[in-house]
């Protein structure tokens, strides 16, 4: 069996392995053994990739294998990766792993979370390496369908409404996806002769453009809604407040970065002359999502909202670098998917072992937190200053590549909204700082949280497992972003071709 | 010729420090944390002085120039072919200056601390700390080019928020903390936009490049304007914005009195004697094409100085607080550098200012440094900041009180100390290029030497007060680096500058000026002789004096009330009327859309739904209806 079709059996047969155990301890057991196995085998897919590229492998993609799966509509099960994928997969076997750590406590119906959970893996994992839009369809829907049931059962507060809005939210998105897909599918290959839903061919050939004009669209807001595209964000907020620790950080984490990645691999790849001509709509309402969720941070005082619009924040900026059409913007674009997921999931993994201990996530009920559980709070600071784009953790290499690339737009309208997304990066500096100040440091308000203990060794290993990653980026961030405008030269290169400047 | 690989380690050994003791801080007893981190900066600072003395007085300099050398340089991050983060070290006049005051500020901190943060909670973390601000501060100084000065910009924001809110269970200190981190980060912005429109204008980050005085970079100067400036003196302008928020220039000011929140050395090292010198050293790095491709900047530059220096004097003249003082008097001296490089030209005599502002930084942070310390000493023996509190203290103070008064009389620019040679240069280069910058330096020379004294002889001389116990002499561990200081803050005067550190690296000779340093050196004197009159007894001049100058008293008092204003701009404007209301927003006119569109969808399948209602009678009843006027309708209405 293929490597990259192992990524998908490993969390197959964890479901399977879940279903057979008896007891709570079992579970997360097996759980822990099958998602460590995944994180291993993710890390061997991007040694392999990187092998690969040492021993002369310049194909667009690697690892490819195809196999009919419905032949009349010419529907395959396409794969293969590129450095782009490679590293998503990394980052979800990371989030994932570390998902499974932060969920240690739960004791209801164990058995259905941590298949539901690894179910939603699974179809992360299924879409970064599809080559097959439908077959990447298919996973996306994977992904997204077991968060319903996440929410809905295991989540807090109003979480059937949320889970309802958010599945309702991303379905309406999936429906217009759906007829962008359907639109592209049918015109793949305008010469006449057999309709493909392979990326790589639809690629070679150039979409009539007015049928572009119509699926770009479609194709953008689609992804988008996934990847919190100003106004189809609110989702985020509800949806995140009321889902239980592991599923917001896989969905924060991970599967926000969908809507990023299919908007740059289906509808900037496939569609380049109308992403050219209507980005400037989209562009605006990136940036609009950049400074917007930004201010709307700064008012929240539950703490998981301040992150939900953290991340529309820090969402709209990589929807901003992919529209930008620049190797360095979409470079960037790349790099904050990645750092993003990593910093995010360490917030809500911290949000959740807070949570856990105080019994609420209203910051100006807590205080003093760093005097009770020190190490929690550290982390939280390093969480935080990674979110405000300190050097040395991954944030600041993302949103600088991004800044420098969309700044060497030769469009001056380009260069304005630039500008105005660098201000998020003062906007941030005060919500994060307001939450330090009140929730870590200050003196401690409620003498009842003074028996709090800090953290259990899972959450130890949660939380250093994520801080390594994004000290490891933001340390030395060359192999990645060569990695990744490595594997972006052929996207470019047809992206540019569009561009009539 | 030597290879200056190794300079690289000047800053690397701090970080080891740092995540050394961070990590491993709370397993050992606190003491050898400090221990440790003494250690590492001493071996620092011994690198530095060798590196000081191979650079100035063996390699550096070429056929009678000092030259850039890049000592050690790695790629760090690609964005584009030319567009390339490299971290590495530069060694040239300035920053080999930089690296000697920064490590002997810092390793006489590091031995004072021993003494000053003994028995504190958070020991460990306090050296850990300070070993993250040394290596920030040192790469800073070091960067080959503009994006890794800004990366040890971001850095030793950072160090110095975490070193402010070091006390974190007190609100005060917190609150200052985040004020220092939010304005300085706001400043940023600029220095970043700013960076980014030089990057697009010269295609580079590289200082050895940009500042090439012949480079293509500088030729770029004139090209496309945009509201009566060049793009360029734009861009400039916006990295000094950078600058001024870091060196707390007007009206960027307010979070550095704020800042005296943190302990006492660190106020004497990063607040004083290092940090807040970033701006003079981020202007006087890009010097060249300040100078040659965008003079309006500078003379902005210059401006902004000025009239910080004499703000901040005159709020120095009222404060309390001896910390305080001390702040607006570092502001105030950090003005006179600033004005400095905005009254120099390019090259041989004329680069006069921008030698002086680099031989005043020198002088300062040497006598300044001491005075923040000497301050520590004093709190330390009676346990406040409040001048009023403190009184002949010389009795029981002896050693404070004489590396005290020396640091007085330097920063009064008494001859033969330090600050006299530094500062006499600044008024000279002033009265050269521009009078009335040099009218207000002379004034400021004054308000300086009142303000100092006045601060000297409430503590020193005047009333004793009612102590709990009596106050004792700090430690030898304290005095030690007082001493130390002093003897820099006499002698540091004499080092040749003019053949040393200059705006082409080229070695002039200039004369003392009598015609300025005359009455430059008496109005200091008067100065003191005015404090004395008023402070060193009790007498009621001061009051009375305060009342006939209410207005301006209640202004300087409070500090003209710039903090009221940003306040009112921060909670009012932004927080009220932006943020909220972005809030409220969000949550009932976006989410209120999306949630009517469900409402809409669920209200109408609720009033459809009768029509599913699985009764055979009821579809039977529909069914023959729908007949009859089907029926109806062919038959009558459309005549079949």
């Amino acid at each position: 069996m293929d490597i990259l079709t192992l990524l998908i059996v490993i969390p197959v047969l964890t479901v399977i392995g879940i279903l057979f155990c008896k007891d709570n301890k079992q579970v997360r057991v097996v759980s822990a053994i099958g998602m460590s196995i995944q994180l291993i085998q993710s890390i061997i897919v991007v040694l392999m990739y990187f092998a690969e590229r040492k021993a002369g492998n310049t194909s667009e993609m690697v690892f490819t294998q195809t196999y009919m799966w419905f032949s009349s509509l010419n529907i395959k099960y396409a794969i293969g990766i590129d450095g782009i994928s490679a590293v998503m997969i990394l980052l979800t076997g990371i989030i994932i792993f570390t998902g499974v750590f932060a969920s240690w406590n739960v004791k209801d119906l164990s058995k259905e979370f941590f298949i539901s959970l690894i179910l939603l893996a699974t179809g992360v994992f299924g879409f970064f390496i599809s080559l097959d839009m439908f077959t990447m369809f298919l996973f996306y829907e994977v992904a997204v369908i077991p968060m319903y049931l996440l929410i809905g059962i295991w989540g807090s507060g109003p979480k059937e409404y949320s889970a309802m809005k958010l599945t309702l939210m991303l379905m309406g998105g999936s429906a217009l996806l759906l007829v962008g897909l359907l639109g592209i599918y049918f015109n793949s290959n305008p010469a006449g002769g057999e309709l493909t839903w392979n990326i790589l061919e639809i690629a070679k050939v150039k979409i009539p453009i007015e049928a572009q004009r119509l699926f770009f669209p479609l194709t953008f807001v689609g992804f988008g809604v996934l990847g919190a595209l100003f106004p189809f964000h609110t989702w985020s907020p509800d949806g995140h407040a009321s889902a239980p620790t592991a599923v917001s950080m896989l969905h924060a984490g991970v599967l926000m970065k969908l809507g990023g990645y299919g908007c740059f691999r289906i509808a900037m790849f496939l569609m380049p002359e109308a992403a050219n001509e209507m980005g400037w709509i989209f562009i605006i309402l990136t940036a609009t999502s950049v400074v917007y969720g930004a201010f709307g941070a700064v008012v929240q005082k539950d703490l998981k909202y301040i992150n939900a619009y953290s991340s529309v924040s820090h969402c709209g900026l990589v929807l901003f670098a992919v529209l930008m059409m620049n190797k360095t913007a979409m470079d960037g674009a790349i790099m904050q998917m990645i750092s993003h997921g990593l910093m995010t999931a360490l917030f809500f993994a911290l949000i959740g072992m807070i949570y856990g201990r105080t019994h609420t996530r209203i910051i100006t009920q807590m205080g003093g937190l760093m005097k009770i559980m020190p190490f929690l709070s550290v982390c939280y600071v390093i969480a935080g200053l990674a979110s405000l784009g300190l050097p040395g953790l991954s944030g600041f290499v993302a949103e600088m590549t991004i800044f420098v690339g969309s700044f060497q737009h030769v469009d001056t309208f380009h260069r304005i909204v630039t500008i105005i997304a660098c201000s998020s990066i003062v906007i941030t500096a005060v919500y994060i700082l307001r939450v330090v100040g009140i929730l870590l440091l200050g003196p401690v308000k409620n003498d009842e949280f003074l028996k709090l203990k800090d953290a259990e060794w899972h959450e130890k290993l949660t939380t250093v497992v994520l801080i390594c990653a994004i000290a490891g980026i933001g340390l030395a961030p060359l192999w990645l972003s060569d990695t990744i405008s490595t594997s972006l030269a052929p996207i470019i290169d047809k992206i540019s071709s569009a561009s009539i400047f | 010729m030597i290879d200056f690989g190794y300079t690289i380690w000047i800053p690397l050994i701090p970080i080891l420090m740092f995540l050394f003791i961070g990590l491993t801080g709370h397993k050992y007893k606190p003491v050898i944390s400090g221990y440790l981190g003494t250690l590492g900066l001493l071996t620092s600072a011994a690198l530095s002085y060798y590196t000081a003395y191979q650079y100035f007085f063996n390699v550096g300099k070429v056929a009678g120039v000092y030259e850039k050398i890049i000592g050690f340089n790695v790629t760090w991050l690609r964005f584009t072919d030319t567009l390339h983060i490299d971290l590495g070290t530069l060694l040239d006049p300035i920053s080999v200056m930089m690296l000697v005051v920064i490590t002997t500020i810092s390793l006489m901190v590091h031995i004072y601390s021993l003494g000053y943060m003994k028995g504190e909670k958070g020991f460990a973390r306090f050296y850990a700390v300070l070993s993250l601000f040394s290596f920030s501060m040192l790469g800073l100084v070091l960067a080959t080019n503009i994006f890794q000065m800004y990366i040890f910009w971001e850095l030793v924001g950072v160090s110095s928020y975490l070193l402010i809110s070091f006390y974190y269970e007190k609100p005060s200190a917190v609150a200052a903390g985040k004020k220092a981190f939010i304005v300085t980060r706001f400043a940023d912005l600029g220095f970043l936009i700013g960076i980014l429109m030089l990057s697009f204008i010269t295609g580079t980050f590289d200082f050895k490049t940009l500042t090439d005085p012949n480079g293509a970079a500088i030729m770029q100067g004139g090209s496309a304007a945009f509201l009566g400036l060049s793009v360029m003196t734009w861009a400039l302008l916006l990295i000094f914005i950078g600058g001024a928020g870091k060196s707390a220039m007007f009206p960027l000011h307010i979070w550095l009195p704020d800042a005296m929140e943190g302990p006492t050395p660190v106020s004497a090292l990063i607040h004083a004697a290092t940090m807040v010198v970033a701006g003079v050293y981020l202007v006087a790095r890009l010097f060249t094409i300040f100078a040659l491709s965008a003079p309006v900047a500078l003379e902005i530059v210059g401006y902004v100085g000025g009239i910080t220096s004499l703000f901040a004097a005159v709020i120095a003249c009222t404060q309390n607080d001896i910390k305080r003082v001390l702040a607006f008097s570092t502001m105030s001296q950090i003005g006179y550098m600033m004005l400095a490089l905005g009254v120099s030209g390019y090259g041989g005599e004329e680069g006069l200012g921008y030698m002086a502002s680099m031989f005043h930084l020198f002088t300062h942070a040497m006598f300044k440094a001491l005075l923040f310390l000497g301050a520590g000493a004093i709190i330390h023996a009676v346990h406040s900041n409040n001048m009023t509190d403190m009184g002949g203290l010389r009795k029981y103070l002896p050693w404070t009180n004489i590396t005290f008064l020396i640091a007085c009389l330097t920063i009064a620019g008494v001859p033969p100390l330090s600050g006299f040679w530094s500062k006499d240069e600044i008024l000279v280069a002033a009265f050269e290029h521009n009078k009335f910058l040099f009218a207000i330096e002379f004034l400021v020379a004054g308000l300086t030497a009142f303000y100092m004294f006045r601060l000297y002889f409430n503590v020193f001389w005047g009333k004793d007060r009612h102590y709990h116990h009596a106050p004792h002499e700090a430690p030898p561990v304290m005095l030690f680096p007082l001493v130390f200081l002093a003897i820099a803050s006499i002698f540091s005067g004499f080092i040749p500058f003019t053949s040393l550190v200059t705006s082409d690296g080229e070695a002039f000779h200039v004369g003392t000026e009598w015609i300025v340093a005359i009455p430059s050196v008496l109005i200091g004197l008067i100065g003191i002789a005015i404090a004395w009159i008023f402070y060193k007894k009790e007498t009621a001049i001061p009051d009375k004096l305060a009342s006939s100058f209410k207005l301006l008293y209640k202004g300087s008092l409070n500090k003209f009330y710039i903090d009221e204003i940003y306040l009112f701009v921060t909670k009012k404007i932004i927080f009220a009327l932006i943020s909220k209301p972005i809030a409220w927003f969000d949550r009932h006119v976006i989410d209120g859309f999306m949630n009517s569109i469900a409402f809409v969808t669920n209200f109408a399948s609720e009033k459809i739904k009768g029509m599913q209602s699985g009764q055979l009678q009821q579809y039977a009843y529909v069914f023959v209806s729908g007949v009859v006027i089907l029926a109806f309708v062919f038959i009558y209405l459309l005549k079949f």
